[in-house]
């Protein structure tokens, strides 16, 4: 029988790992190529040398990235706790934009308003506008830090986009669902908390985490406004040290967190795509 | 007094009307069996008597009470009508015992303790004891319907529709699922189906209403409309459909 042959693998098998193999080789020689032209070729670059001591110097590098890494923990501080702030605040403005009763008509006309403008308005004008202005008006400290109000800059910006893709996680709730759950006797309330937000929430899994992964690099914005996060860091040591490579530095730590979140967002939307089928 | 009561029920979407002065009388314990092409309305009449749709016109009368009063509040009636669906429309987040539990925590406000030894009875009645912890997508589509049915049952509805809930099933699981609406019929539940199951309306039906264009236009005990249908379009359907 075909299938005594090579240890238990069928004719179509074999041939499918002959394949496979062949994909992987070259996969992997035409990837070598490409390396090797890149640290053949870059450095034969006029400007080669001059740009590697200043982006690429390994002093410079030891020298800052404790310090860096420090910076960063300003940046996570503020992330945790925007994070949050956002997503209950997305799901209030996404429920108020779909609510029904007429009693609640300027809520829905308010969480309109709020979404056009402040997905509408670029988030650095946003951070200057609430970031310099209310602390402007005098306020005791603590409130005129700069943290509270340049937190509160990322988290109207970013509950306005939360929100529209909560509403779109909430249509993309087949109306038979709501149509059974109706028929049950539920309320319009359990059936939108019971019924729909569950099964909404979770189809956005995916879209939200992209959201946090940009909402990540976005904390450096305040920088503009005095914490001196990761980014503000890397510029005091550059002037420091007149040398760019701990803005290289900076870029590296972000990568550490953000490659990971970003593999991970992918596999749940791959994930889930499958699912759908 | 019938136990439902249907008087010149006028439904429309936009320009067009559904369903054109249906004038229906369901008895307590009676199963009445809505027949006809697709898109005659049957869904849509369905739909009307549980208060999914408001009616332009006409009353509804469930034990001698309209229903159908602009501006009553239909929770209130709508637990008092189950219905079940043709793509069953369990709640995919929650299990088989979750889907059954919710209305009546919610509704009838019970603990889930207090609900268990009642439902699971049901879900065993069923044939369903060992697939209460399942997700919807862990059942085959008569275990999901059989749960869609328990899941309005739990509600201790008065009155069950049923809309084509047969249609979406691979044939061999149909009779899982039309041997609960005998078992349904047996314990004295008043029950209207709208079917493409000719060989179970007329073998289980009391009545049977043939609806075209949003009207009924012959109803009978089934032997009657079966054998010896009156109408044209009756006999033109019957023919088509009994092929
Ligand atoms: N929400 C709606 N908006 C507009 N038209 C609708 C709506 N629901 C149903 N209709 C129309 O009403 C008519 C009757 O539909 P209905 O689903 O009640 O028919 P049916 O008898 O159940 O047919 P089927 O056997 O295919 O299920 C159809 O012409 C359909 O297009
Ligand atoms: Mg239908």
């Amino acid at each position: 029988m075909a299938n005594d042959e090579a240890g238990g693998l069928s004719r179509r098998e074999r041939y499918e790992k002959q394949q496979r193999r062949r994909s992987s080789l070259i996969a992997a020689a035409s990837t070598l190529i490409v390396l090797v032209a890149l640290v053949v070729l870059v450095p034969m670059a006029p400007g080669w040398e001059k740009v590697q001591k200043s982006f690429f110097n390994g002093a410079v590098l030891a020298k800052s990235f404790p310090k860096l890494l420090d910076a960063f923990k300003i940046n996570l501080m503020i992330f945790a706790w925007s994070a949050p702030a956002i997503a209950v605040l997305g799901l209030l403005i996404a429920l108020a934009r779909d609510a029904k009763s007429p009693a609640l008509f300027p809520l829905r006309i308010f969480g309109a308003a709020f979404t056009d403008v402040f997905r509408g308005v670029p988030v650095i004008l946003t951070v200057y506008l609430i970031g310099f202005g209310i602390p402007g008006l005098g306020l005791p400290r603590p409130w005129n830090s700069p943290y509270i109000w340049g937190s509160l800059a990322l988290i109207l910006t970013y509950s306005a986009y939360v929100a529209e893709i909560f509403r779109a996680g909430i249509d993309s709730v087949h109306h038979s669902q709501r149509s059974a759950a109706l028929s049950l006797g539920l309320s319009e309330r359990q059936v939108m908390r019971d019924v729909i937000l569950p099964q909404a929430v979770r189809n956005v899994v995916p879209s939200q985490m992209n959201m946090l992964i940009a909402l990540q690099k976005d904390v450096s914005l305040l920088s503009f406004i005095g914490p001196v996060e990761i980014f503000r860091q890397a510029g005091v040591f550059k002037s420091l040290l007149a040398n760019f490579t701990p803005y290289v530095g900076a870029a590296i730590i972000f990568l550490i967190v953000t490659i990971p979140a970003t593999r991970y967002a992918d596999y749940l939307m791959a994930r889930q795509t499958r699912e759908r089928r | 007094m019938a136990k439902l009561e249907l008087r010149r029920v006028v439904k429309r979407f936009g320009d067009t009307t559904v369903c054109n002065g249906i004038d229906l009388d369901v008895e307590a314990g009676q199963m009445v069996c809505l027949i006809g092409s697709s898109g005659a309305g049957k869904s849509t009449l369905l739909r009307c008597i549980n208060l999914l749709e408001p009616i332009e016109d006409g009353e509804i009368f469930l034990d001698g009470s309209d229903i159908s009063i602009p501006g009553l509040d239909p929770q209130s009636v709508r637990g008092r009508i189950g219905m079940v669906f043709q793509n069953f429309n369990l709640f995919p987040h929650m299990t088989a015992l979750e889907n059954a539990m919710l209305a009546p925590r919610r509704v009838r406000g019970l603990s889930r303790a207090q609900l268990q030894p009642e439902i699971e009875n049901l879900f065993e009645k069923f044939g369903l004891a060992d697939r209460m912890g399942n997700y919807p997508d862990q059942l085959s589509g008569g275990q999901q319907q059989r749960v869609a049915i328990v899941r309005a049952l739990a509600m201790r509805p008065e009155v069950m529709l049923f809309d084509e809930i047969t249609s979406a099933l691979d044939p061999q699981l149909v009779g899982e699922v039309l041997d609960v609406l005998l078992l349904l019929k047996q314990q004295g539940m008043t029950m209207v189906l709208a079917t493409h199951e000719m060989g179970f309306a007329r073998q289980a039906a009391d009545k049977v209403c043939f609806l075209k264009d949003g009207r009924i236009i012959e109803e009978g005990p089934p032997s009657a409309l079966f054998d010896t249908p009156q109408m044209d379009e009756t006999k033109a359907f019957l023919s088509r459909a009994l092929k």
